[in-house]
């Protein structure tokens, strides 16, 4: 491993333990919002980021969390790039991110019609409200548990 | 600003780009803070979360295009500037969308009938020449989805719930019916940023948007109401009256305190 390359695999070891601020249980490399991680001529790091949602009032603090950490951990050059495009998806949140989606009682984005209840494991389930607490949530209840959970939306 | 060249058409203008910029902005900003009048009103929750959400999304993506508009303009006027500090006839915004909410049903009705036409309206962008134009399009378009499939449950429940119900909200599609025109009848600048490949011709957008919305009015038994000849200024820049006391809440902050943050 060369000097860069070990760089950019410090920097995503760092990425990993920066949380979305919504859904902390996830990191920002789990949701999978950056692009690209590239190292400067000039010893300094460009990363590509992609919003969630255009709306998501967590996108600025977001890039201010990954900046911060990424200069505690000796990195003072950080560029932070805003992609649009191709448009972020939920397909691109992890396996490990669907499983602590899971683990923290969050329904992961599927394709199946009606999502399966995080907390008994039940495909019995309706939906309450297109929007929950958050833009990136919908809210759903479990006929088999009885419980009401969010889901993580389809985008 | 990318380069905005149909094969023989005529460049648009940087300032046409900004004035059709600020078109598709403000009709998402004004939207938006009618949106935002709902919350702690609305008549459950969710319903207070299904708008603020709708209105959270068409804030950010009104963000992004004014802050596109004002590199596009190049006077040094950030996003903030543009949302905040302009004047009541500097508004583009379609006049649907400052309308008031008036009730439940009223407020659904309208956001229908502006989701279908920004489903259309960012289908047709998607593939704009301006190629930062065309990607915020594409954001915008998931969004916009949801945005319809919420404002088109509603409808059908409300238009095929109670009489009254029915009652109301097809009065209020009577009422808010003529203010589309707007959406289609083409302009000047309609005409220049199509030619130039930047956006597509609205007239055409009308036989899509109508392909969207009449299966729902069919299952919300609601009837189409017929088409007529209908002024529209909104988009030029003359306002009902309503707007003025609208932009009077949004800019109070900005105008009160100047440069205010947190």
């Amino acid at each position: 491993m060369n000097a860069a390359t070990a760089g950019i695999a410090r920097t995503r070891q760092i990425l990993s333990t920066v949380p979305d601020p919504e859904i902390p249980v996830l990191s920002v490399l789990d949701l999978g919002i950056i692009r690209s991680i590239e190292e400067t001529p000039d010893g300094g790091l460009r990363i590509e980021v992609s919003p969630t949602y255009s709306g998501c009032p967590a996108t600025a603090m977001i890039e201010a969390d990954i900046r911060t950490a990424l200069q505690n951990a000796g990195f003072p050059s950080v560029q932070i790039v805003e992609v649009l495009s191709p448009p972020w998806t939920s397909e691109w949140i992890s396996a490990e991110g669907h499983r602590k989606l899971r683990d923290y009682g969050i329904s992961p984005p599927t394709a199946a019609a009606t999502p399966v209840c995080p907390r008994c494991g039940s495909a019995d389930t309706e939906l309450i409200s297109e929007f929950g607490s958050t833009p990136c949530k919908a809210l759903h209840r479990c006929h088999a548990c009885l419980e009401p959970f969010d889901r993580f939306k389809c985008i | 600003m990318s380069e905005a060249v149909a094969a023989g058409g005529a460049p648009a203008r940087p300032a046409q780009l900004f004035d059709y910029l600020l078109r598709i902005a403000d009709t998402s900003l004004v939207l938006a803070q009618r949106l935002g009048e709902w919350i702690g009103h609305a008549p459950a929750i969710e319903e207070d979360l299904g708008f603020a959400n709708t209105a959270l999304d068409l804030l950010g993506q009104a963000r992004l295009l004014f802050a596109y508009a004002a590199e596009v303009e190049g006077r040094g006027r950030s996003e903030d500037d543009l949302a905040f500090l302009r004047e009541e006839a500097d508004y583009r915004n379609a006049t649907l969308a400052e309308l008031p909410n008036g009730d439940f049903g009223d407020t659904i009705v309208r956001q229908f009938l502006i989701d279908a036409y920004q489903i259309v309206l960012y289908g047709g962008l998607r593939k704009s020449r301006d190629a930062r134009l065309a990607e915020i399009a594409a954001k915008a378009l998931k969004e916009t989805r949801y945005h319809l499939r919420y404002s088109s449950n509603w409808l059908v429940r409300l238009g095929d719930g109670t009489e009254e119900s029915h009652a109301r909200v097809q009065a209020s599609l009577d009422r808010f019916w003529p203010h589309t025109a707007e959406f289609f009848d083409a302009d000047d600048l309609d005409r220049a940023v199509t030619g130039a490949g930047i956006a597509p011709p609205v007239q055409d957008l009308r036989a899509d948007w109508l392909r969207q919305i009449e299966p729902v009015l069919a299952e919300a038994t609601l009837q189409r109401p017929p088409d007529a000849a209908h002024r529209w200024y909104g988009k030029q820049g003359r306002h009902s009256e309503h707007l003025g006391h609208l932009l009077a809440d949004l800019q109070y902050l900005q105008r009160a305190h100047p440069g205010a943050r947190w």
